[in-house]
């Protein structure tokens, strides 16, 4: 067990230093970064100033060594535009992203999983049928589209929600929040349900196949014969079976909300780590797009790494096959 | 001799997805429409009822005009015109040439990069089987957005760079269920046979398993065509994807986003609706072939 999970650290930190190294040298050869911070009528000597102070004139492998150094010590850069450090900027936006990530992920749940019972216990019958067409069409639409879809009905037309930003935050149990306010929560509604629309989807086909696989089992043949009414038996007895499944998958799917808050966020002019990284990339803002990567690649791993100790905790043959 | 897949039916493959198809009144109408798309794709240049690149036929003045108006030269715009007088209809059938296009190729070549490491994972099995297989693995779990957005961020934008994040991503699907489907294969008989027929392993690999691993590839094939077009429209969307110059359905959809709030609504509801059609029908497709040739489900 100890030489598995440690041989698996082993390579979530090659998988790290080689994404690092990569994606340094790549954000590295694209354009100028001198070009967007200076105005066009800098003179040399201005700009052999600035290219100094930001350590660009240094050989590439100096400034990537330099990068890791100062990266292990927690110290990703100053960021070229804001002129604070990366790490800050990206931590101070990143519980607006949570908070959006953590409410699509309840509603996707809250929707999803009464769906997926219904489709599951009805298997073969007209709803079923129009529960999992319209799943297809929920992972078919395009997020971004979607979400402009919304804006224009919600906000445009019929005028009930805002379209664009975070609103006003509140204080709740000390931590800023749109959740303390009303304003706060009604901005944060239309991105959440373009955020949750795909992971609805994938939650209603997990706890219907969940439901089919249940359903058959002695157990719940025991409870019929028992007498214990039908709604008890799914709420109660098949609903406990299958929440371990779907609980792991949302686990490892948290992650990749977050990276598809990405598209919400620049739809829904969101101030979180999504935008800023399209923002970012647009002004070509190196310490952060190369630490935003980082973070989130490392949020991945540990997510990942974490999965895999659990699954070969729950199953031996793992261990074993991976030896 | 090529061994070709027979089944339990004793039906070809290609009987099977059809039949199957057919078999269901909803995947039918899926794969009429698919039929459909791509059939005005391919003839969008006849079709179109103007060459959206030719600046000579458009006219700047007809620009940001509603669904069914008539222009200037006489000519009907049925889904209106965008912001810089061209017809809307003729850009999205461009538009879908590209977007097709794009997903096509990609879906191609992530085939058969993921299928042929599969097949050389499965059958030397090993060492390099475990290391294939951990990058699957690492692979699968990163979500397709972010590998894409972090490749293009990398090596830059433009059509090939938009084809190599998703052949990136999504040769993994592939990889995995080839060499499982392989894996299975190899231990049968006429695998056996072959080999003692002094086969060489390319053929026997190439020639003999992959027909037989060919059902699961197809599923994922057909889905994972949908979802290269959904996810080159998000990053020709968030502008890292395709360049301006051959504008996908998601660029479309871009530049309509921009006069959205000021009621120009039909730049973008009728892009994303040929796009939501596009990947929903493939999709429907790829969920009713999954149902005919899943072999679990077959017996």
């Amino acid at each position: 067990m100890t030489a598995f999970l440690i041989r698996r650290l082993f390579q979530a930190i090659i998988v790290l230093v080689a994404t690092s190294v990569i994606v340094f040298t790549g954000v590295f050869a694209i354009g100028d970064p001198l070009e967007i911070l200076l105005p066009a009528d800098a003179s040399m000597a201005e700009r052999e100033q600035v290219a100094e102070s930001l350590g660009l004139n240094d050989p590439l492998p100096a400034q990537y060594v330099r990068f890791v150094t100062d990266a292990v010590q927690g110290d990703f850069g100053r960021s070229f535009v804001y002129n604070r450090p990366a790490t800050e900027v990206i931590l101070e936006r990143l519980p607006a992203t949570l908070e959006l990530t953590f409410t699509a992920l309840v509603i996707s749940l809250v929707i999803g999983i009464p769906l997926g019972l219904w489709a599951g216990v009805a298997a073969g019958s007209a709803t079923d049928e129009t529960i999992m067409t319209g799943s297809i069409l929920g992972f078919s639409l395009p997020n971004f589209w979607q979400g402009m879809m919304l804006i224009m009905i919600f906000s445009v037309t019929l005028g009930w929600l805002p379209s664009t930003g975070r609103g006003e935050t509140g204080s709740l149990f000390g931590i800023e929040t749109s959740f303390a306010t009303w304003d706060g929560l009604k901005h944060l509604l239309l991105p959440a349900i373009n955020l949750a629309l795909a992971q609805t989807a994938l939650v209603i086909r997990l706890t219907r196949t969940g439901v089919q696989e249940t359903m058959p089992l002695d157990f719940v043949k025991f409870a019929r014969a028992r007498g214990i009414s039908s709604p008890r038996i799914l709420f109660v007895h098949v609903m406990k079976n299958i929440l371990i499944p779907i609980i792991t998958v949302i686990g490892i799917e948290f992650g990749s909300l977050v990276a598809f808050a990405v598209v919400t966020e620049t739809i829904f002019a969101w101030p979180g780590i999504g935008k800023l990284i399209i923002d970012s990339i647009n002004a070509l803002d190196r310490p952060i797009i190369v630490s935003y990567i980082l973070i989130v690649v490392t949020m991945f791993i540990v997510i990942n790494f974490c999965v895999d100790a659990l699954y070969s905790l729950l199953d031996p043959r793992i261990r074993v096959s991976a030896q | 001799m090529m061994a070709f897949p027979t089944y339990l039916h004793g039906q070809s493959l290609s009987a099977r997805a059809l039949r199957g198809l057919l078999g269901s009144r909803k995947a039918t109408v899926a794969l009429a429409v698919c039929i459909l798309l791509i059939g005005a794709a391919m003839l969008a240049p006849v079709l179109a009822p103007q060459n959206p690149y030719d600046l000579a036929q458009i006219d700047f003045f007809d620009s940001k005009l509603p669904p069914l108006s008539g222009g200037s030269t006489g000519i009907t715009y049925w889904l209106g015109t965008d912001t810089q007088g061209r017809d809307m209809l003729s850009a999205m059938m461009y538009g879908l040439r590209t977007s097709l296009g794009v997903g096509l190729v990609s879906g191609f070549f992530a085939l058969a990069v993921g299928t042929s490491l599969g097949l050389i994972a499965a059958y030397t099995g090993g060492r390099l089987d475990s290391l294939i297989m951990r990058f699957v693995d690492l692979m699968l779990g990163f979500p397709t957005i972010l590998v894409a957005l972090m490749i293009l961020v990398v090596f830059g934008q433009g059509t090939w760079k938009v084809i190599l994040a998703l052949v990136f991503v999504q040769w993994a699907y592939f990889a995995r269920a080839v060499r499982a489907a392989a894996l299975v294969e190899s231990s049968r008989d006429y695998v056996e046979a072959a080999r003692c027929l002094g086969l060489s392993a390319p053929r026997i690999l190439f020639f003999q398993i992959l027909p037989n691993c060919l059902p699961p590839l197809i599923v994922i094939a057909t889905i994972q065509v949908a979802s290269a077009i959904a996810a080159e429209a998000t990053l020709s969307f968030l502008g890292i994807g395709l360049p301006i110059t051959e504008p996908s359905l998601g660029l479309l959809i871009a530049n309509g986003y921009q006069v959205l709030l000021a009621g120009v609504y039909w730049m973008s509801v009728f892009p994303g609706l040929l796009l939501l059609i596009l990947v929903f029908s493939i999709n429907l497709v790829g969920d009713r072939l999954r149902e005919t040739l899943n072999p679990r489900l077959v017996q």
